[in-house]
């Protein structure tokens, strides 16, 4: 069994990036948190597909002066705080994911 | 406001950045209410691809919260193509909607896209009185219909009662309705002019003692109503950088036709995105720059007046009055029911009286020669096509 682990964004929030931070709120309970410097660069790498600890290496560790054991660690509990809120998915296996919750379902015209 | 989010404002003013932002989809409505502020008729709506590429423009400046709203934004046909594409935007979304063609599929899909609210304007308790406001028989019946629906789901709903000479009376009844629904309840006890500046519909708005009730309605509120209502301190210093609100600010709207204002409220024609980049308006124009130099220091009878500090004064009702820089009359008004004060506009009014409805508008007329354009436009597309 992988002891990769992979996260994807939720579909069911609003995010926005705020200067070096990004603001993210969970649709389901309109909960609001804000992200720091570090965990935007996770949140903006996790896509399902890179293994966490890649994202660690060439995303953080790269960026900010850190062993990647203690970024490991941090981008681990970041990822997991989320994960209680709705706003992420945490997976041993990569996480396909779908544009839009029912996306199929639009059929939209110009008006 | 918690922290968080006074934070979130602080750093969007800080940098420029334009955090919410009102998007009027169309002002076609199913429904003719007589305190509205629209006219109902196509002028020349963006097209779905403009709006597409307007939610892209505005994801790309930093807005957060986004608030759908018209007219009735189902009748746009292409509304959950354009709600799904704000979704993948990772907007915020608020709805403003009757809830008339809201069924059940229409529910399950707002639920699957994540909308933080919804909110449904219900006028009354009483059909009669809800239907007479809306002109559309079975309307309150409808909408309350479709509040069940998005509850179901466990949708935020917020049931707006918008207060007025018909129904000044219904709002308690409206309150109890909310709690029954599990909705979130607000009141307002504002009528605003049209947006053409037609004065005409304030004539709805309640009167001095109604709205005296209901700013000392203990059930209404959730703090401390002797509070809310005691006589103000008169603004010192300190008070004369305060920011009268977020229009132009952190905040802006965007009609139907791509115009640009400050606020929904605040029709000050500031550009149109069909011309210019959204962001490019946001930052550039003059009108909207004009608008964040205006402080309370800024303002001459404001600045000098005993409510000043602490008065909801509406920039855009001022400037509805004729001069944005100028007290709104309609606040003067509120701030008097709620402390029993009244402001040195409404005693200069009183030394000097004046017609209500007698002053001059001049800037509105630049909404006029937009909307021509564009069913201009409209009308030379039609003919190629033809």
């Amino acid at each position: 069994m992988s002891n990769k682990r992979y996260v994807a964004r939720s579909t069911a929030i609003a995010a926005r990036a705020l200067g070096d931070e990004t603001m993210v709120m969970s649709a389901t309970n309109s909960t609001l948190f804000t992200l720091d410097q570090v965990a935007t660069v996770i949140w903006e790498a996790v896509d399902g597909m890179t293994p966490l600890d890649e994202i660690v290496a060439n995303k953080v560790c790269t960026q900010f002066d850190v062993s990647q054991e203690v970024a490991l660690q941090d981008a681990e509990d970041v990822v997991a705080e989320l994960a209680e809120h709705g706003l992420v998915t945490i997976s041993d296996q990569p996480i396909a994911q779908t544009n839009v919750q029912g996306a199929a379902q639009t059929k939209g015209t110009s008006a | 406001m918690s922290m968080l989010v006074a934070e979130m404002v602080a750093k969007a003013l800080e940098n420029n950045i334009p955090l919410s932002v009102q998007l009027d989809l169309t002002y076609r409505c199913n429904e003719r209410c007589v305190h509205c502020y629209l006219d109902h008729h196509d002028h020349g709506e963006m097209t779905t691809a403009e709006i597409k590429d307007l939610l892209d423009q505005m994801a790309a400046a930093g807005v957060f919260y986004l608030t759908i709203s018209g007219g009735e934004i189902m009748m746009r046909r292409d509304f959950f193509e354009l709600l799904e594409y704000a979704r993948l935007r990772t907007f915020c979304i608020k709805l403003k909607t009757n809830g008339i063609l809201i069924g059940k599929k229409e529910a399950d899909r707002i639920k699957a896209l994540g909308v933080e609210s919804v909110q449904i304007s219900i006028y009354s308790h009483i059909p009669e009185v809800h239907d007479a406001i809306t002109k559309l028989p079975g309307s309150l019946e409808d909408s309350i219909d479709a509040i069940r629906r998005l509850r179901a789901h466990g949708i935020h709903v917020i049931m707006a009662n918008v207060l007025m000479i018909q129904n000044v009376n219904d709002y308690m009844g409206v309150r109890a309705l909310a709690a029954e629904l599990g909705a979130q309840f607000i009141v307002d006890p504002t009528i605003t002019p049209m947006m053409d500046g037609d004065r005409g519909i304030l004539d709805l708005n309640v009167d001095e003692a109604a709205l005296r009730e209901v700013f000392r309605n203990e059930a209404l509120g959730g703090g401390n109503v002797e509070e809310f209502c005691a006589p103000p301190l008169a603004p010192g210093e300190d008070n004369m950088d305060q920011l009268p609100c977020s229009a132009g600010h952190t905040a802006c709207y965007v009609s139907p036709y791509g115009d640009v204002y400050p606020c929904v409220q605040f029709p000050l024609p500031s550009g149109n995105v069909r011309q210019m980049k959204f962001v490019d308006i946001w930052r550039d124009s003059p009108q909207l720059n004009e608008v964040r130099t205006i402080k309370l220091r800024d303002m001459p009878t404001c600045s000098q007046c005993t409510h000043g500090s602490t008065c909801t004064r509406c920039p855009g009702l001022a400037y509805l009055e004729g001069n944005m820089r100028g007290p709104s009359y309609q606040d003067c008004e509120k701030s008097f029911a709620r402390t029993g004060v009244p402001s040195e506009n409404l005693k200069a009014r009183k030394a000097s009286p004046q017609p209500r409805h007698a002053v001059q508008l001049v800037q509105i007329q630049g909404l006029q020669p937009a909307a021509r354009i564009y069913s201009k436009t409209v009308a030379e597309t039609q003919t190629v096509n033809a």
